[in-house]
Parts: C-alpha cells; sequence; structure tokens
C-alpha cells in the first residue's frame, strides 16, 4: 500500500522510474561516486531532487541516530561506573567468572567484521559486486560467530548459577575457579584454609566433644600464623574476606555479588540485540546486493549499514575491558 | 523589493477542492499507510485531540475528587492512579507529540518549501509506534492502573503492585516515536531546504521545531535506557535503583530528570514557535528581534540539559551541586525573556487584530510570563525547600504546561485550522472558547499559588478544612476550561462541515504555507520555490479580498 503510494506520488513530477526524468533531476548536482545515472531512478526518492541530496540526508540520519544509541548505552555505563565506584569488590570479585578467552576471540571476530563492513562500502562504490556480496557475506559470518559465542558464554553462566538478582547461586566458590588460582595461587590456598577452619569451628560447635581435636587442628592447617601480603590483597579485593563479605566467619562471597551479573547480562544483552538488529540488516543488504542495486550512484544504505555496525563494535570494545579485564 | 515569493501556487486564492491532500487517495489503509507528512500529522492530531480529551477527563475527576477532603466520589487508591494517569497521558501523549508531531508534520515541510519530510517511512513508522506506545500505557488502565505518579520514581515504582510495567514501556516506546520525529525533523531542516531558504530565512517555528528536535534527540535515548533499567529492577531485580541490593534510587531521579527536564523544553520551546508565527501576522508587523528569538531557542535546548539538579534540592544532593544547578537554572529565564519582550515589541504600534489566534497568543504571554517566573522562585534553593512538592509547583507547570504548551497547541490549531481543513471556524465561538479557557485557566491554577504557599502538599487526597475554599475554586475554574474545550471541540467539528470555505492566505501571512492553496495540495509545492525574502517580510504587499475572505497581492507587487 505505501510503495504505491509513494510510486503513484512520483509519476507526474520527477518523472518516475524512468531514465530520462531521473537525469533530468539527477543533473550537474550530483556528484555522487563521480559518476550520472545509468537507468537506476527507482532508488531516488520523489521528494529528493538528487542523489547527493537524498546520501546527505541519509547520512546525517545515520549519524544522528547514532548519537542516540551512544546516549541509549550511555545510560547502563553510568549506572556501571556508579555501581563499580560504591562496590568495587563486587567488580573485581564476579570478573574471575567471566571468560577472558572467548570474550577475546569476540573482539576479534568483531573487529573483522568491521573491516569488511567497511570493506564492503568500497566495493559498492567500486561497482565490484562480486566482492561486496563476498564482504556482506564475511561480516554476516563474523556477526553469527559472535553471537555463538556469545551464546556459550551465557550457557557456562546459566550452568554454574551465575544469574542476576535472586537466581544468583554461584557452584563454584570464586577461590575455588582457575581463573583465580592461576593468578593468585598463594591467597586461593589461604582461602581454602580459612575455610576448612571455620568449618572446622562449626563442628566444634555442633559437638562440644570435638573441641579438643579442633584446636588440634589449626595450628596444623597454620591459620593463624600472620598472612603474607599475597595472601590476603586478592581476598580483600574480592571483597571474599573483610567488611564486605557475606559471611563474616569465613571467605564467602561479597553482599550483592549478583548485581554484577544484572549488569553484565543487561549489557551484553542489550548488544547481542544490537548484533542481532545488525544481522537482520546485512541480510536484507545481501539479497539487494546480489540484484546488483547498489553501486556508485547508490550505496547509501551500506554507508549507514557499516557506520551502524561499526558503532555496535565499539560499544564491544568497551564492554569487553569493562567487565571482562578487571583488575 | 520584499515581496513574497511568486510561485505557481500563489495564483490560486482559492482551494481547489479537486485535488489536495486529503482527497489525493481514498480509504482507510491510503490513511494509515500513507506516507504524506500532512496526512501523517492530521493522523497525530486527532490522536493527540483523543488523549487530550482522555487525560482532561482524568483531571476534572481529580480535580471533583479534591472538592471536599476525605471522600468526594473516587478511593484514595482510584485518586492515585487517576492523577498518574493525567499526567503520564498529558505529557507522553498529549504535550510532548502534540505541536511537532501534530501541527509541525503538516506546517514545517509547507514553511521549508518541501515536497517532505526527509524520511518519510521514518515519519509514518513514528505514528504507528506512538500508537502502539499509547496502547500500552492504557493497558495498564485495564489491568491495574499505575499509581507512581508520572515520574516513576523508584524505589515506589519498583515495589507497588499496580501494572507499572506496561506504562513504562508504553513510555518507552513513546520515546521512539519522538526520537523518530526529532531526526526526521533535523535532516528535513539541513537538508530538504529550497534555493534561497537560508538558516536565517527560516521561520520561527522551525527554528523552534528544530531546537526540539536536538533535544528530542539527545534526550530521549536516556530516558529510554532508564525505564527500561526499571522495568529490568522490578522484574529481575539487578539491583541498581534498590538500596537493599547496594543500588542507589537518587541514581533514578537523576536519570529520569537528565531526560525530564530537557524534556520541559521539548514541550514548551515548540509552543515559543508558533506564537512566533502568530504575533506578527496578527500584528500586521514584522517581527522584532528575528535573530534573537531564533537563537534563543537554541540557548533554551543548550542550557536545558544542564539544570536537572534542581529537581533534587531535597533529595540528598551536595551543596554545592545545588548552588550550581540553580545558578545554571537562572540563566534560562534569560534567553526566554528575549522572546517575550521581543514578542511584546513586535505588537508595539502593530494594528492588531484579535482574531483566536491571536488572543490565544495574548493569553500565553499572560500566562507563560507567571508560569516561567514562578519557575525562577522554584529555581531558589532556600525556597524551594519550602515549596517544594506542593501546589505551588503544580500550580507552577500548569501554568506552563498547560498555560503555555497547551494554549499555544490551540492557537496554532486555529491558526492553520483552515490550512489543515479548507475550513474557517466560526470566529465568534472562537473567541468566546478562547476567553473561557484563558479564564479557566487562571482560576484553576492560581488559587493552587495560594494553597501551596501556604503548605497544601501535592497529591495528597486529603486536606485541612482550611484549604477547602481555595480547592472548590480551583474545581470550578477547572469546569470552566472543560467547558471552554467542549465548546471548541463541537465548533471546530461542525466547522469541518458547515465552515466556510477558506481561503489560501486567511490571515494575511507571508510564510510559505499561505502560498499553497487550503488544503495545500499533495505535493505541497510543483516546483520547489525560490525564496527571495524572509518569512515576515511584505505584509504591506498583501491586501484583504472581501470576496474570498483572505490576502491576496497587491495589484502593484511583482506577484504574477
Amino acid at each position: 500500500m505505501s510503495e504505491s503510494t509513494s510510486e503513484s506520488a512520483t509519476a507526474p513530477k520527477t518523472g518516475g522510474h524512468g531514465a530520462h526524468g531521473l537525469d533530468h533531476h539527477a543533473g550537474p548536482d550530483d556528484h555522487a561516486g563521480g559518476a550520472h545515472a545509468h537507468g537506476d531512478g527507482p532508488h531516488l526518492a520523489h521528494h529528493f531532487d538528487t542523489y547527493q541530496q537524498q546520501f546527505d540526508a541519509g547520512k546525517l540520519g545515520i549519524w544522528l541516530f547514532l548519537l542516540t544509541e551512544v546516549l541509549f548505552f550511555s545510560g547502563l555505563f553510568c549506572a556501571y561506573t556508579v555501581y563499580r565506584g560504591m562496590h568495587p569488590e563486587v567488580f573485581v570479585y564476579a570478573h574471575y567468572f567471566l571468560n577472558t578467552t572467548m570474550g577475546a576471540i569476540n573482539t576479534c571476530v568483531l573487529l573483522i567484521s568491521s573491516l569488511t563492513a567497511a570493506w564492503a562500502v568500497r566495493n559498492a562504490q567500486l561497482a565490484q559486486r562480486k566482492l561486496l556480496v563476498l564482504n556482506i557475506i564475511i561480516t554476516i559470518a563474523c556477526a553469527c560467530t559472535f553471537m555463538v559465542v556469545k551464546f556459550f558464554e551465557y550457557e557456562h553462566k546459566f550452568h554454574d548459577g551465575l544469574l542476576p538478582g535472586p537466581a544468583f547461586h554461584p557452584t563454584e566458590q570464586v577461590w575455588e575457579l582457575e581463573s583465580f588460582k592461576h593468578k593468585h595461587p598463594e591467597a586461593a590456598e589461604y582461602a581454602e584454609k580459612l575455610t576448612k577452619a571455620a568449618e572446622a569451628k562449626d563442628h566444634a560447635k555442633a559437638a562440644p566433644a570435638a573441641v579438643a581435636a579442633g584446636a588440634a587442628v589449626a595450628p596444623e592447617t597454620g591459620v593463624f600464623e600472620k598472612p603474607t601480603e599475597e595472601q590476603l590483597e586478592p581476598l580483600l579485593k574480592a571483597g571474599v574476606i573483610g567488611p564486605t563479605a557475606e559471611d563474616p566467619t569465613r571467605p564467602s562471597k561479597p553482599r550483592n555479588a549478583h548485581v554484577f551479573f544484572g549488569i553484565y547480562f543487561f549489557m551484553t544483552g542489550l548488544h547481542g540485540i544490537h548484533v542481532l538488529g545488525g544481522i537482520g540488516v546485512f541480510i536484507w543488504l545481501l539479497l539487494r546486493a546480489n540484484k546488483g542495486q547498489f553501486g556508485p550512484k547508490y550505496f547509501g544504505p551500506i554507508d549507514y549499514a557499516a557506520l551502524y555496525w561499526h558503532l555496535v563494535d565499539l560499544i564491544w570494545i568497551y564492554l569487553f575491558p569493562l567487565l571482562y579485564l578487571i583488575h | 523589493m520584499a515581496s513574497p515569493s511568486a510561485t505557481a501556487d500563489v495564483v490560486a486564492p482559492r482551494s481547489s477542492s479537486s485535488d489536495n491532500y486529503l482527497t489525493h487517495d481514498k480509504g482507510v489503509l491510503s490513511w494509515i499507510f500513507t506516507l504524506d507528512h500532512k496526512r501523517i500529522g492530521v493522523m497525530y492530531l486527532c490522536s493527540v485531540l483523543f488523549a487530550f480529551a482522555l487525560g482532561g477527563f482524568f483531571a476534572l475527576l481529580v480535580r471533583t475528587e479534591l472538592l471536599t477532603p476525605g471522600k468526594t466520589i473516587i478511593d484514595h487508591d482510584t485518586y492515585n492512579q487517576m492523577f498518574t494517569l493525567h499526567g503520564a497521558i498529558m505529557v507522553f501523549l498529549v504535550i510532548i507529540p502534540g505541536i511537532p508531531a501534530a501541527l509541525g508534520n503538516i506546517i514545517m515541510p509547507l514553511q521549508l518549501g518541501a515536497k517532505d519530510v526527509a524520511f518519510p517511512r521514518m515519519n509514518l513508522a513514528s505514528y504507528h509506534l506512538w500508537i502502539v506506545g499509547a496502547l500500552f500505557m492504557l493497558s495498564s488502565l485495564a489491568i491495574n492502573a499505575v499509581d507512581t505518579g508520572w515520574t516513576f520514581y523508584t524505589p515506589y515504582s519498583t515495589t507497588t503492585s499496580t501494572a507499572v510495567v506496561p506504562a513504562a514501556f508504553g513510555a518507552f516506546i513513546l520515546g521512539f516515536s519522538s526520537i523518530f520525529t526529532g531526526l526526521n525533523f533535523i535532516v528535513t531542516m539541513h537538508k530538504m531546504r529550497p534555493p534561497g531558504m537560508t538558516w536565517f530565512r527560516l521561520p520561527l517555528f522551525c527554528w523552534a521545531l528544530y531546537s526540539t528536535a536536538l533535544i528530542q534527540v539527545l534526550a530521549t535515548p536516556v530516558i529510554g535506557i532508564t525505564l527500561l533499567m526499571m522495568i529490568i529492577e522490578r522484574t529481575v531485580h539487578i539491583g541498581i535503583f534498590d538500596p537493599t541490593l547496594g543500588g542507589d534510587p537518587v541514581l533514578f531521579q537523576h536519570f529520569f530528570w537528565f531526560y525530564s527536564h530537557p524534556a520541559v523544553y521539548i514541550m514548551i520551546v515548540p509552543a515559543f514557535g508558533v506564537i512566533g508565527e502568530i504575533i506578527p501576522v496578527f500584528s500586521r508587523k514584522r517581527i522584532f528581534g528575528y535573530k534573537f528569538i531564533a537563537i534563543s531557542s537554541l540557548a533554551i535546548a543548550f542550557l536545558g540539559f544542564l539544570v536537572w539538579g534542581h529537581h533534587m534540592f531535597v533529595s540528598g544532593q551536595s551543596v554545592l551541586a545545588g548552588t550550581i544547578f540553580s545558578a545554571i537554572t537562572f540563566l534560562i529565564a534569560i534567553p526566554t525573556a528575549i522572546k517575550v519582550f521581543n514578542w511584546i515589541t513586535t505588537m508595539y504600534k502593530g494594528v492588531i487584530h484579535l482574531d483566536t489566534p491571536m488572543l490565544y497568543a495574548l493569553a500565553f504571554l499572560w500566562v507563560f510570563t507567571i508560569g516561567g517566573l514562578t519557575g525562577v522562585f522554584l529555581a531558589v534553593m532556600s525556597v524551594d525547600v519550602h515549596l517544594h512538592d506542593t501546589y505551588f509547583v503544580v500550580a507552577h507547570f500548569h501554568y506552563v504546561m498547560m498555560g503555555g504548551a497547551i494554549t499555544a497547541f490551540m492557537g496554532g490549531l486555529h491558526y492553520w485550522w483552515p490550512k489543515f481543513t479548507g475550513k474557517m471556524y466560526p470566529e465568534k465561538s472562537g473567541r468566546i472558547g478562547a476567553t473561557l479557557v484563558f479564564i479557566g485557566l487562571n482560576v484553576t491554577f492560581f488559587p493552587q499559588f495560594i494553597l501551596g504557599s501556604r503548605g497544601m502538599p501535592r497529591r495528597y487526597y486529603n486536606y485541612l478544612p482550611e484549604f477547602q475554599p481555595l480547592h472548590v475554586l480551583s474545581t470550578l475554574g477547572a469546569y470552566t476550561l472543560g467547558i471552554g474545550f467542549l465548546l471548541t471541540a463541537f465548533y471546530l467539528y461542525r466547522s469541518l462541515k458547515n465552515g466556510k470555505t477558506a481561503a489560501a492566505n486567511p490571515w494575511g501571512g507571508a510564510t510559505l504555507e499561505w502560498q499553497c492553496s487550503s488544503p495545500p495540495p499533495y505535493y505541497n509545492f510543483h516546483k520547489a520555490p525560490v525564496i527571495s525574502a524572509g518569512p515576515y517580510d511584505g505584509y504591506e504587499n498583501l491586501m484583504y479580498d472581501e470576496k474570498i475572505g483572505g490576502y491576496i497581492p497587491r495589484k502593484s507587487s511583482t506577484s504574477t
């Protein structure tokens, strides 16, 4: 319906889809790509006088749209900053649970796709149809790879009980994680000792007969020796011991640790939705590129989609260090 | 030679009934899926007016309830829901889209001399999103109407049992609708101007819409993400705003007002634009201080982003931050005053015609000045601590929103009614309506200033007996307003059938929309007009023709 309206509107004014009417309008002002019209009139909307005007309008439009996207995400980045400022230990604690390798792979994948998207713009401008199609396909493939990796990451989180809100029940303690042990072996060992000591104490309380035994165990485990900096510092930073710990008697998770995963899923989820949107747009462009609709005069949609894709990439470039690479 | 630019359309003083945008295509679908900016504007206009009636109905319920302390007609929970719906509908569904998306959509491309907005499909999407957003918001009414106030403050909004999520999601969608309109308008004004239409030949209405569009694009995404966070906080408990989870409820207020204070200017700046059109035309005099009025809109848009903290003087904000926000807030009085002074100076020694649009414009000057100046009271921290959350605030923002934005909207509606519909409204009824609205407005809201300064808190269901006389007065004013609007609705509707056929230029305006026939042809301009004069030049070259009831170029003029 809308199509027919716009077409009927075009007919008497711009000469509609005929190449002659187009040539008349695209005239001397048109220097998009430096070439003149060769019958691809259908792509000039009736309310624009020249291809150049149409392209410029679209370009300004996409930049404004990207501005709104930046502001849209800025609310989340702001919330992240405020919460991290108030509760840094939650972020230090939680980042050990994230898979940096997978995050890094995704970063590379997105960077490659950004390159191919930019290349596709050049292909469209130079009328390299095959390369254009190829580059769009690679871009889509990278975007899909990103989502697949993201899917596995999410699945691991779900499996390990790392969910936002009341659903947060991590199956492992942070010091039991490979990522923690690898970085801070002494602290991990120390946390184990503290836990054992606390458990022993519990036993002692539960069964008074075992008090003597408990007292005997403690010195053996070495808990009461003065801990070193390496043993203590990582645990304090992660809020596992000290005033922020959930349980004051033993190493535990910091209070409100689940908030990190709320922010994590919110930010990466919203970003993921944008990736899905990008996949949709590029599939649509692929179909059009395959029909040979783009050329030196008309390459706007590829250009706009590529710009959008760069922003999606850029947001990830910020998310990756902010969520995965915390110290 | 300052004469209105000549186009082929000028010579057709009578509206051509044969082909115009209203008759170009037939059938419901030709409206629902139209890409024509005028038709989209008309659909917006009808929807906004419907929402206005609904919001007004809730307002009358609230005012009726407040006739007596304690229960009058509805219980306290219902009362909370009614004032929330009144606020949310009036802000999100009426005032924000009212002037830009309804009036502006039809008029701005015409004033610019463009064939359409830059992105017609996005324009249509904006309207469709408005409908979806409105349905979400109203679905809250059907489930269990939201009772948080239109501000959705946490932690109440994340804990109340009412249907907050549909209402907030509705506002989220309406935000996108607003962004689409704003983005479209910016690009249109940058890229669609015909030859000769320089920035300083843009009508002031376009300048106002441009400034508004900037705010819409820059501020609205923030409320979008904020409402999304609030919804997720409520459903998943992510803890950003919830103090029991280590979050910060004041952060919500910061986010909310980072949008909602600029949103105040989304509501009022287009109104400035309408007034800037009406006053010179009905004073038959060139606008005074054109550039100052144009640039002051941008100044307001810019400063509007730096003052959100003045809503939070008592929210535990530091005194230093409060002082800075307070000082910047004072600054906004400067560009605003520049506008008011320039409008008054335009009228000085003009030939003032007191037609309905001008009556609304004069009413605007009166009520907006009161509304604006009481805003300065509230920007003073020490005074605000006393007046915060009292009826003084309610009176202040109704003087600005209702008295400013809605009065200007009504003025613009009457001013452009002949252009939209091709029919004249009955002038006498129009003047009666405008007078009733003006009286009703002041009787409703002026007593609220007194109530507030005496300590009557806003949003309260119950109150002390000594406040009753003023509450009764305020309610009587609300009824007067209701009668005024009903009368207006009645005669506008009748004029569609029985109204006199409108001339192309019934008021003698010099902006381009008056050069098209009334209603405009489907294509606006068959040929892009060449603009050789400013938008307020050349009133002396127009003369009134009794026969057609409108202005035509003088014989001696160069126009053909």
